[in-house]
C-alpha cells in the first residue's frame, strides 16, 4: 500500500483524509483504486478522457512523475505519492 | 528620453486616493478560468471543481463608471492610482512605493538589434529593484484583509527581496524558500530586510512543490500559492502605466520574460481591462516572450505545437526565469499563439550580450531577465514577427546588480587605457601618477 497524500481542495471528497492507504503496482492503478475508494474525486482528479487532469501535478517521493515514468511509474510500499495543484508559484 | 516624466511614487499616506465606487460593487469574487465557476473572495487560489487557476472577476460596468482618464492622472504616482482596476478596496496605510516607472524610447538600442521605434519599460527601479513588488503590493494588501499574520513566497530570487521588504514595512514576518543556488546578492537582499530566508537543495520546481505542501499546513500567506490570483493582479499595471504613458493607447508588440508566464499573460489582461472599462481603444498588441534556452518549457511548446513540458534540471545563468514547470504556461503559449507574437528561445551567451548592450547604449544596467527580453525583441524581429515601424515596448523587470557576474560571460573586463575603456590599474593618488599612466598609454 502506498501513501498518497491529499491537498485541501480534494479532502472534502476523503472525508477529511489528508493522507490515505491505497495498493497498486504503478500510479495508474494508485489512482484507478483511489478514484474507486472514493468516487468523488473523479470530478477533481480525471478529465474527459479518464486521465490525470492536467491541473494536477503527481509525485512520487517528491519528484515529479512526468520525469519518471509517467502514471507508468512503479510503486510499492516504500513510496510515497503526493497530489497538488498545478496552479502555483511564478 | 523618457516620454513621460515619471515622478518618484508617492507612499500610499502621502495623497488619499479616490475611492468612488464600494469594492464589494467593483470586485465581483473570484472565478476559474477553465471552468468559469464562481468563488467567493478569500485565499484561495485553485477552483474546487477542476482544480483550475481562480482569477479575479470585475464588474465591468461599475469600474466603467467609476473610472477616467483624468481622475486617474490627477492621481499621486504609483500603482495605487489604478485602484479601481485592482482587487484591493483602499490602498494600504502603510507599505513601498511602486509602480510608475518610466517608459523610455531607446533610440540607440533600437538601431541596435534592428527595431524602428524601441521603447523601454524600466522597472528596474522598483523599491527592491524589479517588477515583483508590483505583485506583492497586492498580495501583502489582500493577506491583510484576509487576516493572515505571516508572509511567505517560493522565490526564483527578485521575489524574495520584494516580499521581504514589503513585509518589513508592514510589521509582518517573512518566510522566503529558495533555491540554495541562487545568486547571493539575492539572499543578502531578502535577509537585510529582516526575512527568514530558507535555502532548499533542489530547484525552483523542487521550492514550489515545498511552498505548495507548506501552505496548507500552516496557514501564511505565500505570495505567488495561496494569495496568487491577487498577486497576479500586480502585473497588470505594467500595462495600465505603459498605456497611460503612451498617451491612453496601447502599443504594437509587447516583449516580456516568461518564467511561470504570470505577468507575461496579465499583461494582455491589463490592457484588456482597459479596452473594456473604455479607458484605451482597442488595437491588436503582439505579446512576445523570452526564456532562456538552457529552460525553455514554453519557448519550445510555442515552436512545435504540443503540450508544455516540464525540465527538470533547468541549465541556465537566467536563474530568475528557472522555472521548468510554468503554471501559466499554456496559456502563455496560447496568447502569443492568438496575439501574432511569438515565444524566443535565447542563449545565455545572446543574454549576456544584450544585458551590456543596454547598459552601454542606454545607460540601464538589467539583470539576466532584462537581457532575455533584449535579445528576445530582436528575435521576434529576424523571425518577422516585429516589422518595419512597429512601435514595442519591451520590459525590463530587475536590475543588473541582482546579478552582476552576468555581463561578463563572453568578455572579460578590459584593462582600461585612454580612449578605450575598461579596468585601469590601481595608480597611487597624485597627478603626477595618473599622467604617467595617460601618457604611458598615449
Amino acid at each position: 500500500m502506498s501513501s498518497v497524500r491529499i491537498p485541501p481542495t480534494m479532502r472534502t471528497a476523503t472525508a477529511g483524509s489528508k493522507v490515505v492507504e491505497v495498493a497498486g503496482l504503478t500510479v495508474r492503478e494508485v489512482v484507478d483504486r483511489l478514484v474507486t475508494t472514493y468516487p468523488a474525486l473523479a470530478a477533481q482528479l480525471l478529465d474527459g478522457d479518464g486521465e490525470v487532469n492536467r491541473f494536477v501535478n503527481v509525485y512520487v517521493n517528491d519528484t515529479d512523475v512526468r520525469h519518471l515514468g509517467g502514471l507508468d511509474t512503479p510503486v510499492d510500499d516504500r513510496d510515497a505519492v503526493v497530489l497538488l495543484p498545478a496552479m502555483a508559484g511564478g | 528620453m523618457a516620454i513621460e516624466s515619471a515622478p518618484r511614487p508617492a507612499t500610499p499616506s502621502d495623497e488619499a486616493v479616490p475611492h468612488p465606487v464600494a469594492f464589494n460593487r467593483r470586485v465581483v469574487g473570484l472565478a476559474c478560468r477553465n471552468c468559469r465557476r464562481p468563488e467567493a473572495l478569500g485565499p484561495s487560489y485553485v477552483c474546487p471543481a477542476c482544480l483550475g487557476p481562480l482569477e479575479v472577476v470585475y464588474d465591468v460596468g461599475a469600474v466603467r463608471a467609476a473610472v477616467s482618464r483624468a481622475a486617474i492622472e490627477a492621481r499621486a504616482a504609483g500603482l495605487w492610482r489604478y485602484l479601481e482596476l485592482l482587487p484591493v478596496e483602499a490602498p494600504p496605510e502603510r507599505g513601498l512605493a511602486v509602480g510608475s516607472t518610466p517608459l523610455l524610447r531607446a533610440a540607440r538600442l533600437g538601431a541596435s538589434i534592428g527595431i524602428d521605434d524601441l521603447l523601454v519599460k524600466d522597472d528596474t527601479r522598483n523599491p527592491t529593484l524589479s517588477f515583483k513588488d508590483r505583485a506583492v503590493a497586492i498580495a501583502v494588501a489582500q493577506a491583510r484583509s484576509f487576516g493572515i499574520d505571516t508572509i511567505a513566497c517560493a522565490s526564483t530570487g527578485n521575489l524574495a527581496g520584494a516580499t521581504a521588504a514589503a513585509a518589513a514595512a508592514l510589521g509582518m514576518p517573512a518566510y522566503v524558500f529558495v533555491p540554495a543556488a541562487l545568486e547571493p546578492a539575492k539572499i543578502d537582499h531578502a535577509l537585510a530586510y529582516g526575512a527568514t530566508v530558507v535555502p532548499i537543495d533542489g530547484t525552483y520546481d523542487d521550492v514550489n512543490r515545498l511552498c505548495l505542501q507548506i501552505a496548507d499546513e500552516t496557514g501564511w500567506g505565500f505570495v505567488n500559492v495561496n494569495l496568487r490570483p491577487f498577486y497576479a493582479e500586480g502585473s497588470k499595471t505594467l500595462a495600465f502605466e505603459i498605456a497611460e504613458q503612451l498617451g491612453w493607447r496601447s502599443p504594437d508588440v509587447v516583449v516580456a520574460p516568461i518564467a511561470s508566464g504570470a505577468m507575461f499573460t496579465k499583461l494582455a489582461k491589463g490592457f484588456d481591462e482597459l479596452v473594456r472599462v473604455g479607458l484605451i481603444d482597442q488595437r491588436p498588441i503582439r505579446f512576445v516572450g523570452g526564456q532562456a534556452a538552457g529552460c525553455a518549457p514554453v519557448a519550445r511548446a510555442w515552436a512545435d505545437g504540443g503540450d508544455v513540458l516540464p525540465v527538470r534540471n533547468p541549465d541556465t545563468f537566467v536563474r530568475s526565469l528557472a522555472i521548468g514547470n510554468p503554471a501559466d504556461g499554456r496559456y502563455s503559449v496560447e496568447l502569443a499563439h492568438a496575439s501574432g507574437g511569438s515565444i524566443e528561445a535565447i542563449p545565455d551567451e545572446l543574454t549576456a550580450e544584450a544585458i551590456r548592450q543596454v547598459a552601454r547604449l542606454e545607460g540601464i544596467f538589467t539583470e539576466t531577465a532584462g537581457g532575455v527580453t533584449v535579445a528576445a525583441a530582436e528575435a521576434a524581429r529576424r523571425r518577422g514577427v516585429i516589422g518595419d515601424g512597429d512601435e514595442v515596448v519591451a520590459l525590463l523587470t530587475g536590475n543588473g546588480l541582482k546579478t552582476p557576474e552576468a555581463r561578463l560571460l563572453g568578455e572579460e573586463d578590459r584593462v582600461a587605457r585612454p580612449g578605450l575603456p575598461g579596468l585601469a590599474p590601481v595608480i597611487r593618488p597624485s597627478l603626477t601618477a595618473f599622467e604617467t599612466w595617460l601618457e604611458g598609454h598615449a
